[in-house]
């Protein structure tokens, strides 16, 4: 019975979207509502896949997606098995608390950081690479290094509270493998990769997994934020495109039609690879 | 054996050594940036253009915070951020506890059912556009609702809190309730709410966080400055560079310019400041939240 309220909500708020949905399918016209509006077939599917900018949409949301993943899915995991050997519990509390640290800082925060940091004449990044002898670069306007900037800054940001998952499922090991695996001589490497690897593998799949299922949304807030006029070529991504073209232009069904293709192929992936991981592992998300 | 014993401490000891070392530089990493900011904002900015400025500040100097604090528009941000997250917070709040108690008991009928239309909406939903046409038709553009109940309930929050209660709330507890003539509402508020407060101050500390720091939801459904959060003001000051109104008609252009770049330092201080001075006395709760949640759920 307490139900109710929140269950509206979801019909509401999650599925009556999903509902507008069709309007990918339609030529919608706000004043003939959803339903009154012609029907459209494919038309807007077509019409995106044969624009010029298609391929470079889709391959930037890719690109950027998968690097993503590469790089920032692997480091909080490493960082946890790091603290999780860390002895001193001072030292082990002061690298929780100030890795943690960034997560609480706002998209806006950060974008506006790395954009000081760029800067050409004075900013940080540019007085580093100049203690190697570099020239300087405007990191901003060059598309080849917006996916660097926009994934080393993620990984800055959430690597420590990321990490929190992978600590507490470390911390539930039973102390006594860690000490029969150094009776028996194992090294901390190999204890490291024997037992506590395997201890989280199960958490670890479950993450990756659902991160697979959302290869293709990238983060829309912080790409909106760092893209400019000149990095666009490689800063465009799907969400951005449908942002742009959907709520700045007005054009509903088009961007809709593009936001539909979006969540499909993102529920693909991810049903192909929990798919995947239940026949390997016999952990799954369903 | 015995050789074998200290090769054994001595490489227990050198890989110590070397996770000390780790630590440093992972520190100096995370820290540099933001010490930095902090430095520069206290700096002249002569110096911070010049690139002299590193962690500590030059030239000395509050004018940059001096400015922040007589500029309206940051003020009234601060204002609108703190009520939309109190307000949207509480919402929050309710709304999810309202949904995971229920679903935390295992004779609910129709409970499974529930949840995978629950969970299904974490995957798969219908888009930027149909949500903003929701919004628009529901009447919300441009009101504050439109920020606080469309983002209302996280369904992984909702996760961690149901199964926080199905794990911490053993069925005797349920059971002796009914049996002294509790019902539902009452058993909700008597007895499952005083028990829950690690849950609680999780639930409030992910909501707020994210709703003090968000800024997309404002972006596509506000229209009018005077509703705009912190982190709108922010973005224009920071980004597009609508530093001019900062009330600096006393001074020369490249002063101006200048002073423009010290006051962008001291807002990030400013807006950052409530956040990170909240976060080491909440993060035992995190971390206990995370293990419920995650783990099990």
């Amino acid at each position: 019975m307490l139900l109710a309220l929140p269950v509206l909500w979801y019909i509401v708020f999650k599925y009556v979207p999903m509902y507008g949905v069709q309007i990918a399918f339609r030529n919608y016209n706000p004043a003939d509502g959803i339903t009154k509006s012609p029907w459209a077939g494919l038309q807007y599917f077509k019409q995106f896949f044969q624009s010029y900018y298609c391929v470079d949409v889709i391959r930037n949301t890719i690109t950027l997606s998968v690097f993503s993943l590469i790089f920032s899915f692997p480091v909080p995991i490493i960082l946890a098995l790091y603290i999780n050997e860390i002895k001193n519990s001072k030292f082990k509390k002061a690298i929780q608390n100030i890795t943690y640290m960034p997560h609480f800082l706002s998209v806006v925060v950060v974008v506006s950081m790395i954009t000081i940091f760029s800067n050409k004449d004075y900013g940080l990044f540019n007085r580093i690479i100049g203690l190697f002898g570099a020239e300087p670069f405007d990191f901003m306007a060059s598309a080849k290094a917006f996916q660097p900037l926009y994934i080393f800054s993620g990984v800055w940001q959430d690597m420590g509270f990321s990490a929190i998952i992978y600590i507490a499922a470390l911390s539930s090991v039973d102390p006594q493998l860690y000490e029969a695996a150094s009776i028996d001589g194992a090294t901390r490497m190999q204890r490291i990769l024997h037992i506590s690897i395997p201890s989280i593998m199960g958490t670890i799949l479950i993450l990756f997994i659902m991160r697979i299922g959302n290869i293709m949304s990238v983060g829309f807030e912080k790409v909106l934020l760092m893209q400019n006029s000149l990095n666009l070529s490689s800063s465009e991504v799907i969400s951005t495109f449908i942002y742009k073209y959907g709520i700045q232009n007005g054009e509903f069904s088009y961007s809709t039609a593009v936001g539909l293709f979006n969540s499909v192929i993102n529920l693909i992936l991810l049903a192909t690879a929990n798919h995947f991981s239940k026949k390997a592992t016999n952990t799954s998300l369903w | 054996m015995c050789k074998r014993i200290k090769f054994f401490m001595k490489s227990e000891k050198t890989f110590d050594r070397i996770i000390i070392i780790i630590g440093l530089v992972v520190m100096i990493v995370i820290m540099v940036p933001v010490l930095f900011v902090l430095a520069a904002s206290f700096s002249d900015p002569e110096y911070v253009l010049n690139g002299e400025v590193l962690l500590w500040p030059k030239g000395l100097t509050i004018e940059a915070y001096k400015r922040v604090f007589e500029n309206e528009k940051i003020w009234r941000g601060y204002l609108n951020t703190i009520i939309y997250t109190i307000l949207g917070t509480t919402i929050s709040l309710t709304l999810t506890i309202l949904a995971a108690y229920p679903l935390s008991r295992k004779r609910l009928k129709g409970r499974n059912v529930i949840m995978l239309g629950i969970i299904f909406t974490m995957y798969f939903s219908g888009g930027m556009i149909p949500e903003y046409l929701l919004v628009r038709d529901l009447g919300m553009y441009n009101s504050m609702w439109a920020l606080l109940i469309p983002a209302a309930i996280s369904t992984y929050n909702l996760i961690v809190a149901k199964t926080f209660f199905e794990n911490s709330i053993p069925e005797e507890v349920y059971e002796s309730a009914s049996i002294d003539g509790c019902g539902n509402i009452r058993t909700l508020f008597s007895i499952v709410l005083p028990l829950s407060k690690a849950i609680i101050a999780v639930l409030i500390l992910y909501y707020a966080v994210a709703l003090w720091n968000s800024y997309y939801s404002a972006l596509i459904y506000l229209r009018d400055e005077m509703k705009a959060p912190l982190q709108i003001i922010l973005r224009n000051i920071l980004l597009i560079g609508q530093t001019e109104q900062m009330g600096t008609n006393d001074v020369g252009m490249a002063e101006k310019i200048k002073l423009a770049e010290s006051i962008k330092y001291a807002v990030i201080v400013v807006s950052s400041i409530p956040m990170l001075v909240i976060y080491p006395f909440v993060q035992k709760h995190f971390v206990k939240g995370v293990m419920v949640g995650a783990i099990k759920g």
